[in-house]
């Protein structure tokens, strides 16, 4: 099966309708170790993102995923709009203008937006932030590859989840959490919660 | 044509206040404040930091401080996506230090590289700055400032425009400290005051006019 410039906005929507649904939770988890912001911004900019999407879809997978991208970077002022915003940058400039993704194009993609994350965000793996899910996403995802788009992305959420779920014990290492030090132990990382969140939905909307 | 700067905050008063200050030392400089939403709330606002820098480049290029995480972040997606992201840079800095370091220098017509080393090395521990190079035979005199507040921002910035663009390297000696003459962070953690004697020393071909230029500027009580 493939994947359209209507597919991967669909995977968008589904996306935006996950984070409004756990928006609250978002917010819950950043209170204790950041600004109680991840929940808020998230759910604006995927509010954005949609509405924008409905106006028009962008032709091909990359445009529809640089308008998010955009759409992300000017809406989301904490640090979740510049990390998910290069992350969905980094994957339309590797789609280019293909017209219709494989299996091996989405697992290409998710390797871009692990690289915008981390190169954007300068973390490691054990930081306690997103890259704690998206690292064992991306592996996962590798490993799944000729399953099928539908499956591999089922497999990179329930990596994503795992993922997600080590950081609870972590000192986290990078972002407004790293302030609190020790403190910071006992908290799933908001950002690692979304990353995960953000992919099941995706696998869902793709099956 | 100068280096503009400009400075990225979570906060909208943090960054005019920034530049508020920055701005006192270097008329001439073009310092923008890039902070807080455009609802008005905490955050960095991607939108309002290309347009800062896109109005702050004069043509010699812009740097861009930042207070805290995020900031860095959204100001590096900015630079990124200009039409020529070798025109700005991100410094990594103390915002206030860095600030004012950037825009003497700026003021000075330092160019972009030299701009971002200013504010770069605002930070620095004293004594990590570079030794003064050997560049012939040193000049030096010594002069008692008779102004009301001594080596203050100030007159620390003045003394560091009047020998801007000298082919001198100054060295400014307060009792055991020593600090560098082009850098107005340097030159007031001597804290020098009124009545205090200090030592001025200049090697390089223009080093006894950078000497009488720092002589008339005490001269006329650094202008106070």
């Amino acid at each position: 099966m493939g994947c359209g410039a209507a597919d991967v906005a669909n995977l968008l929507r589904a996306g935006a309708a996950t984070i409004a649904e756990h928006r609250v939770e978002l917010i819950d988890l950043d209170r204790p170790i950041g600004d109680a912001d991840h929940g808020e911004n998230l759910n604006r900019g995927f509010g954005f993102v949609v509405s924008t999407l409905d106006t028009a879809v962008p032709e091909t997978p990359g445009g529809v995923l640089k308008l998010a991208a955009t759409t992300l970077i000017s809406k989301v002022g904490g640090a979740a709009g510049p990390l998910y915003g290069t992350a969905f940058l980094r994957v339309a400039t590797t789609l280019g203008d293909r017209p219709d993704l494989d299996a091996s194009a989405v697992v290409e993609a998710l390797r871009a937006a692990l690289a915008g994350v981390v190169a954007r965000g300068k973390a490691e793996v054990g930081d306690a932030t997103m890259v704690d899910a998206l690292t064992p996403a991306v592996a996962a995802a590798e490993a799944a590859e000729n399953d099928g788009i539908a499956a591999l992305l089922s497999a990179a959420a329930d990596a994503a989840d795992q993922g997600a779920e080590s950081t609870e014990p972590l000192i986290a290492r990078k972002g407004r959490a790293s302030y609190l030090g020790e403190r910071s132990v006992g908290h799933v990382d908001p950002g690692a919660r979304s990353t995960a969140l953000l992919l099941r939905a995706f696998a869902e909307a793709a099956r | 044509m100068r280096v503009g700067l400009v400075v990225v905050s979570h906060s909208a008063r943090l960054a005019e206040g920034v530049v508020e200050l920055a701005a006192q030392m270097a008329p001439d400089v073009t310092v923008l404040a890039a902070g807080g939403l455009p609802e008005g709330g905490i955050g960095t606002d991607y939108d309002s930091v290309v347009a800062a820098v896109q109005r702050a480049d004069a043509g010699a290029g812009v740097v861009l401080l930042y207070d805290l995480g995020s900031a860095q972040m959204t100001a590096e997606l900015a630079v990124e996506s200009l039409a020529d992201p070798g025109a700005a840079v991100v410094v990594d800095a103390p915002l206030v230090e860095g600030a004012v370091a950037a825009t003497v220098a700026a003021q000075g017509g330092a160019d972009r590289a030299a701009v971002a080393e200013a504010a770069a090395s605002a930070g620095a521990p004293p004594g990590t700055e570079t030794a003064a190079q050997d560049a012939g035979a040193a000049q030096s005199t010594t002069l008692t400032l008779r102004n009301d507040v001594g080596l203050h921002a100030r007159p620390a910035a003045l003394l560091v425009r009047s020998i801007a663009g000298l082919d001198a390297d100054v060295r400014i000696r307060l009792g055991e400290d020593e600090a560098d003459g082009h850098s107005v962070l340097a030159l007031m953690s001597l804290a020098a005051r009124k009545d205090d004697t200090i030592e001025i020393s200049a090697t390089g071909s223009q080093a006894g006019e950078a000497i009488r230029r720092i002589e008339a500027l005490a001269e006329r009580d650094f202008d106070e």
